[in-house]
């Protein structure tokens, strides 16, 4: 197209500032030819808010580090064009949500990670003292079941946008859930026992509502949802079995 | 046993679900074909009055709704009120107790 846009063109840009207690503050940023979000963040800090503290890693889809709130949406601000998600042109940046605020727009991934270990969402060998690989063959039902779960980058916003994780700090989120599942499912993992009995816990599988705001909102185009079902089917067998 | 009770729980809420839809629906088309058919109500008690098959229907129906509905009512509450623990437990088991006693003396009422 080769248009440049005027000078005079100015986005109104929110962002947070502050703690958990902060509040959001009032930016003009110059437009400029098919922004980011992050381009946007990148300015205001570059020239107007030298202070301002925000996270981003690859700046090209790839790594989920620059995950904020844009207009009460979690996305990955790198991958999300101005054009796309300013109306009237007007912006509003927060950190993500259901988790404590650092400072600004970078918040603390503490509890994220604490419920994906509470979660049993670790490998745990069957075969500890094996030699050599354990063959998994990729059309096994199993291996497909998991196949597009284990591409999760647990960038958080799965975890930001579930109601559930909001109204129940118990709850252990989409992304860890996503995560045991991947190794319930993995045949070369001996820790069901024990994972099984983990996300059966209050806060575990049980808690989800098929919201699947987590489905509609992942950035890497996965479906925790299914795989919190396919734990809700795991769970309820090993319940009727007398397993759990 | 607890790390188990939301689980049971849970499966509870899903398997009385499982039972309550074709009774709900058996009990539109019942409604439906009785009102529609003009019946009036001696005509309706004198069908159910000594009837094993409608107390064994509405019977479990009670049962099933009040179950369902009070671990349901549990969830909503400690999610949208923050209230949760014992006195929770304790006030959605009597609201589940309250339903069954007052859906069977409604059963018993058409029946006997």
């Amino acid at each position: 197209m080769g248009r440049r846009d005027s000078v005079n063109d100015t986005l109104e840009v929110s962002i947070w500032r502050g703690g958990d207690d902060g509040r959001f503050q009032a930016y003009r940023v110059p437009r400029r030819e098919c922004p980011t979000v992050l381009d946007v963040v990148t300015w205001v800090q570059r020239n107007v808010a030298p202070t301002l503290a925000y996270r981003f890693a690859c700046r090209v889809g790839m790594c989920g580090s620059c995950a904020m709130t844009i207009n009460g949406r979690p996305r990955w601000t790198c991958r999300t064009h101005v054009s796309k998600v300013a109306r009237g042109g007007k912006l509003r940046i927060g950190p993500l949500s259901n988790l404590p605020v650092i400072r600004d727009l970078a918040c603390d991934m503490t509890p994220f990670f604490e419920k994906w270990q509470a979660a049993k969402g670790r490998f745990v060998p069957a075969e500890p003292g094996r030699s050599g690989f354990a063959p998994i063959s990729p059309a096994s039902p199993r291996r497909q079941e998991i196949d597009a779960a284990i591409e999760c980058i647990n960038c958080g916003v799965c975890y930001a946008a579930c109601d559930v994780v909001a109204d129940n700090p118990d709850y252990l989120g989409p992304a860890a859930l996503n995560r045991a599942w991947t190794l319930v499912e993995d045949e070369r993992d001996g820790g069901n026992r024990e994972r099984l009995a983990a996300i059966a816990r209050a806060g575990g599988c049980g808690s989800c509502h098929t919201n699947q705001r987590c489905t509609a909102l992942c950035p890497v185009g996965l479906n925790p949802t299914a795989s919190i079902a396919g734990l809700k089917r795991t769970v309820l067998g090993a319940l009727l079995r007398g397993a759990l | 046993m607890k790390d188990r009770a939301e689980i049971i729980l849970w499966a509870g809420h899903r398997l009385s679900a499982l039972l309550l839809a074709p009774l709900v629906l058996i009990h539109l088309a019942t409604m439906i074909i009785a009102i529609q058919g003009g019946l009036s109500a001696e005509e309706v008690l004198s069908r159910t009055k000594g009837s094993v098959l409608w107390a064994g229907f509405y019977g479990v129906f009670v049962v099933a709704a009040s179950v369902h509905g009070a671990i349901g009512l549990r969830t909503v509450v400690q999610e949208k009120l923050a209230w949760r623990g014992g006195s929770l437990d304790f006030a959605t088991a009597a609201v589940c107790a309250g339903l069954i006693y007052l859906g069977l003396r409604a059963v018993a009422g058409v029946v006997t």
